[in-house]
């Protein structure tokens, strides 16, 4: 898109059909197929960075960075889990598949979180050994689709993930196009090399929270109840959603807000269907307390994460961790400027790429292209994400110390803000400067 | 999101003991629904041109004697009554349009569950253990009978949203599933005249029901039409004063099975709820069929479809 | 032989003790007593032996069975031997809906019927059904075969990859991309092969066989309406 528009007497774009949708109904008309890509909403949407922290003063006393303590460490799957997984750090590296992703990413996103003693998630399309083996702590997907799933990885999970529903696409299954489906993927998918492969949206073996109660039984009992079982949901219903994974066993609830990224899935779907991360929160966070189960739940939050404030706001309105993935694969080089030049080559720029199915990434991390591949050294790119997450750490930590907390957990939604009606409406904290919280009582 | 159970007696010598056999069942279903739990249980019919109804009140003191001396002076009719917990039963000898009119008028905060010649509904939150006891489940007697177990979805855990809902004269429907088109036809319904009480998916099942043999349906046809108007995942069972029907929506994912003998058919979410049945071992059992109406009468002795 | 009875013990000791075989194989021979429908029986076993289940059992039954050798002496609930990976299982009575789905290896034999969506996106996994399958059986099925001696409802084989299905009584309906394939000599050997090792007794030219048409694998704009 270019930013030099000639604004001259008499032209005037339409706010309704401005070039971004004059260019799709072109692209519409011309393949006869909706639009297919991946990241999040690209729209603008309430997000976190319409709430402010009320840092201390005289009514309440900061804490000294780099020396008074400020915990990060949290422990998930406290409710039936034997061996419940604890987290140096409150940010943990969101479910993405290989597949999706290069094994060499994979490997890297291992490497990263293991250094800074957090976990990453398997995806729709089975375990790999790169993943298992640099991975300390690694939570294992159980999809609708149940790609290359195989009790032997079940039991040499430290979590395992009940997928219902992405933010990206609540209600929707995932797109691998045949691009992809290399011989590896293909194998390990037990599908046909090539083929577009539609993950199925629904599980398919049990549907609704009373059959899902049974299923995670299944889990535990394979497990031998060793491990804790996330549920992961969408966020769209989610006061509801969230009650009924407590009901259905759920040791930890993960909740994927609408900016929350995606592989490959429809436009439509992406910028349409679910809430923001931030409207989920308090809904969550109320579900669990009605059912007196905040904190014995865990709550782990996602989509649109980007710095220590985004974490150390989760946290303060409620959420026990953070979860990334878009911003993980920032980490790594995704849609890095200097591969600018072969960006352009496949019609897209720095910054801008989320083509993500056509597995043409130059910056060989959602590839499976040999050569694309070799371009990401997992042990930089490993190093790289730990010294991100090092740095939301001791974002959200300096915010934290400055309220006056000596645990990230200890953040409450009274820290915090709103600069617009909007946000102070969705995250139930007053107007900057007012007591005011529109529709107080939800 | 729910478990069903169902028991219809072939063998009148069971029916002294229709709530010891059922109770189990619906303990069995716990897991499916511990909020919430009821049954509607048929016999002790009352004869032609008087009706039976099933009322609630808040207060478990409420003054029932006060409320049938009432309709008996006013009405001058005869009223028989007895009171279970927060649930009375009355049976006055005129017809239910009349009893209900002067119900609504005199007692506004009295509700009527259920209306028939032989019809009760019984239904409160909590454990399903505990709403057997509150109500004596085991005592009771009859000639079928169907319960249902809660788990909310996405309405308020009250016992207005439990199931049984009935939908007309001695006829009631219970629901496992979560229906997608229910806010839409509720105020259709509405327009029609069905008044509803809660913002339960169920109960709009229950409404549709109500409003379609008010249109003239058989109860054949109005599940049949419900099949088009329906849109989401449910298995239905339809309580008839005669006994009891069934269907699953056409995907049918949400789970049923039958069992048949020489003395019940009984019907279950799954089948660990028919285990303790008499004979259950050698009994005839299978799973209905998406977009299948299953129905068993007293008048077709054997079950037919 | 080792018998523990559901009466007396739960279902995860049962499964302990089960899954306890996986480390030190002390019992090849396992009989389980008064199942009554409970759920979760023998799922994730991973040893070499048999269970026999005496009566009817809940939902995931035998689920992700690995090596083990399980027999179910009556009815099984929904997703009996979910994604098994090998050994096999046998349900002397009717299956649920989605008996044996996402299945990867494996022999499932049904005796009875099954249900609706039997085989649904399974990866490998043998199921032979002596009885009739419900409607969208093999859905999505990835690989493996399914053998249907009785009949077959709506939708067989619908959003097929490369399971093979073989029926003997009537379909239905076919799914979108599925089709009626000839047997060849090769089709013949395999359905005769998993009907020996099934125990089933059936004239294998009385069977039919059915497969992708291979016209969805790939996004083209003038199928839209299977999609």
């Amino acid at each position: 898109m270019s930013d030099d528009i000639n604004v001259k007497p008499g032209l005037r774009e339409s706010a309704t059909f401005d070039r971004n949708t004059m260019t799709e109904i072109r692209r519409a008309a011309e393949t006869g197929i909706y639009d297919i890509r991946g990241f999040g909403a690209k729209r603008k949407l309430p997000h976190f960075d319409d709430l402010l922290f009320l840092g201390a003063s005289m009514s309440r006393y900061p804490l000294e960075g780099y020396r008074e303590k400020c915990n990060t460490s949290v422990t998930l799957g406290t409710r039936y889990a034997k061996k419940p997984i604890v987290l140096d750090i409150p940010v943990t590296i969101a479910g993405m598949s290989f597949g999706a992703l290069s094994a060499n990413a994979k490997e890297a996103l291992g490497r990263g979180a293991s250094l800074m003693g957090t976990s990453t998630t398997t995806g729709d399309g089975g375990m790999t050994p790169e993943e298992r083996g640099q991975s300390t702590k690694l939570v294992y997907q159980y999809l609708p689709s149940r790609y290359g799933m195989n009790p032997d990885d079940l039991r040499k999970a430290d979590a395992i993930e009940v997928v219902l529903g992405q933010g990206a696409k609540p209600g929707g299954g995932g797109m691998l196009l045949g691009q992809k489906i290399t011989d590896r993927v293909a194998k390990m998918r037990t599908l046909p090399m090539g083929v577009d492969q539609r993950s199925a949206c629904r599980h398919p073996d049990w549907t609704g929270p009373d059959d899902l109660a049974i299923k995670i039984q299944e889990l535990r009992e394979i497990t031998d109840w060793q491990v804790p079982i996330y549920i992961k949901v969408g966020a769209t219903r989610t006061y509801y959603d969230v009650k009924l994974a407590v009901k259905a066993g759920a040791d930890v609830i993960v909740v994927d807000g609408m900016q929350g990224g995606t592989a490959a899935t429809q436009e439509v779907f992406i910028e349409h269907v679910g809430i923001p991360t931030l409207a989920a929160i308090p809904q969550a966070v109320r579900a669990l307390q009605e059912m007196g189960m905040h904190r014995k739940v865990q709550l782990i939050v996602s989509g649109g994460i980007r710095n220590g404030a985004d974490v150390a706001k989760c946290m303060a309105l409620g959420a026990d961790a953070v979860a990334i993935g878009t911003a993980a694969l920032v980490a790594l080089g995704c849609n890095h400027p200097k591969y600018e030049e072969e960006f352009k080559k496949i019609g897209s720029a720095a910054g801008f790429y989320d083509d993500y199915h056509e597995g043409k990434d130059p910056a060989g991390i959602s590839t499976q292209d040999p050569e694309l591949m070799k371009r990401l050294d997992p042990v930089a790119a490993g190093r790289h994400l730990a010294n991100y997450l090092n740095v939301l750490t001791l974002e959200a930590q300096t915010l934290a110390r400055a309220c006056g907390k000596n645990d990230l957990r200890n953040l409450e939604p009274e820290d915090l803000v709103a600069l617009t009606v909007e946000s102070a409406a969705m995250a139930n904290v007053p107007l900057a400067g007012t007591s005011w919280i529109p529709g107080k009582g939800f | 999101m729910c478990g069903i159970v169902g028991l219809y007696l072939k063998n009148k010598a069971l029916e002294n003991q229709l709530g010891e056999l059922f109770e189990p069942m619906l303990i069995a279903m716990t897991d499916r629904g511990p909020d919430s739990a009821g049954f509607a249980i048929y016999g002790d019919e009352v004869p032609e041109g008087s009706i039976k109804l099933t009322l609630r009140h808040a207060n478990e003191d409420y003054d029932w004697a006060g409320l049938a001396g009432k309709l008996k002076h006013e009405l001058n009719v005869g009223v028989e009554w007895f009171n279970n917990s927060k649930v009375a039963i009355f049976k006055i000898a005129t017809s239910d349009g009349i009893a209900e009119a002067f119900i609504t008028e005199n007692a506004p905060d009295v509700l009527i569950l259920s209306a028939g010649q032989s019809i009760e509904i019984l239904k409160e939150v909590g454990l399903p253990v505990n709403i057997a006891k509150t109500f004596n489940l085991k005592g009771m007697k009859g000639s079928h009978i169907i319960g249902h177990t809660r788990m909310a979805t996405e309405s308020a855990v009250t016992m207005e949203g439990s199931h049984p809902f009935s939908t007309g004269m001695d006829l009631c429907l219970v629901h496992n599933g979560s229906l997608s088109n229910h806010n839409r036809l509720r105020q259709e319904l509405q327009r029609e005249g069905i008044v509803f009480e809660t913002e339960n998916d169920s109960e709009v099942a229950a409404g549709y029901l109500t409003w379609r043999l008010k249109q003239g349906d058989t109860l054949n046809e109005a599940l049949t039409n419900s099949l088009k108007d329906l849109d989401g995942f449910f298995t239905f069972t339809v309580g008839t004063r005669d006994g009891f029907a069934v269907m699953r929506d056409p995907i049918a994912c949400k789970p049923a099975v039958m069992a048949e003998t020489d003395d019940y058919v009984a019907m279950a979410s799954e089948y660990q709820a028919l285990t303790t049945l008499p004979g259950i071992e050698n009994a005839k059992i299978w799973e209905p069929e998406a977009a299948t109406i299953y129905v068993w009468e007293r008048s077709s002795e054997t079950g037919v479809k | 032989m080792k018998t523990i009875n559901l009466a007396e013990s739960t279902v995860r000791d049962l499964n302990q003790a089960l899954h306890d075989q996986a480390i030190e194989c002390t019992e090849r021979e396992w009989e389980v007593l008064e199942p009554k429908g409970q759920h979760n029986i023998a799922c994730g076993l991973d040893q070499n032996i048999s269970v026999d289940i005496k009566g009817p059992t809940g939902y995931f039954c035998a689920g992700m069975n690995k090596k083990a050798h399980i027999t179910i002496h009556g009815n099984a609930g929904q997703g009996v031997a979910e994604n098994m990976m090998s050994g096999s299982v046998r349900v002397k009575g009717n299956a649920s809906q989605a008996a044996g789905a996402t299945a990867h290896g494996g022999l499932l034999v049904i005796e009875g019927d099954a249900g609706a969506r039997c085989g649904i996106s399974m990866k490998g996994v043998d199921i032979v059904v002596k009885g009739s399958v419900g409607h969208m059986s093999c859905f999505m099925g990835q690989a493996g075969s399914l053998v249907v001696c009785g009949d077959a409802g709506d939708a067989l084989g619908d959003s097929l990859y490369e399971t093979h299905i073989y029926v003997k009584g009537e379909v239905k309906s076919l799914g979108a991309d599925c089709i009626a394939k000839e047997m060849r000599d090769e089709h013949i050997e395999e359905l005769s092969e998993l009907l020996n090792r099934a125990g089933v007794d059936e004239d294998v030219t009385a069977f039919k066989r059915y497969g992708t048409a291979r016209q969805l694998y790939n996004f083209k704009v003038d199928n839209t309406a299977a999609y």
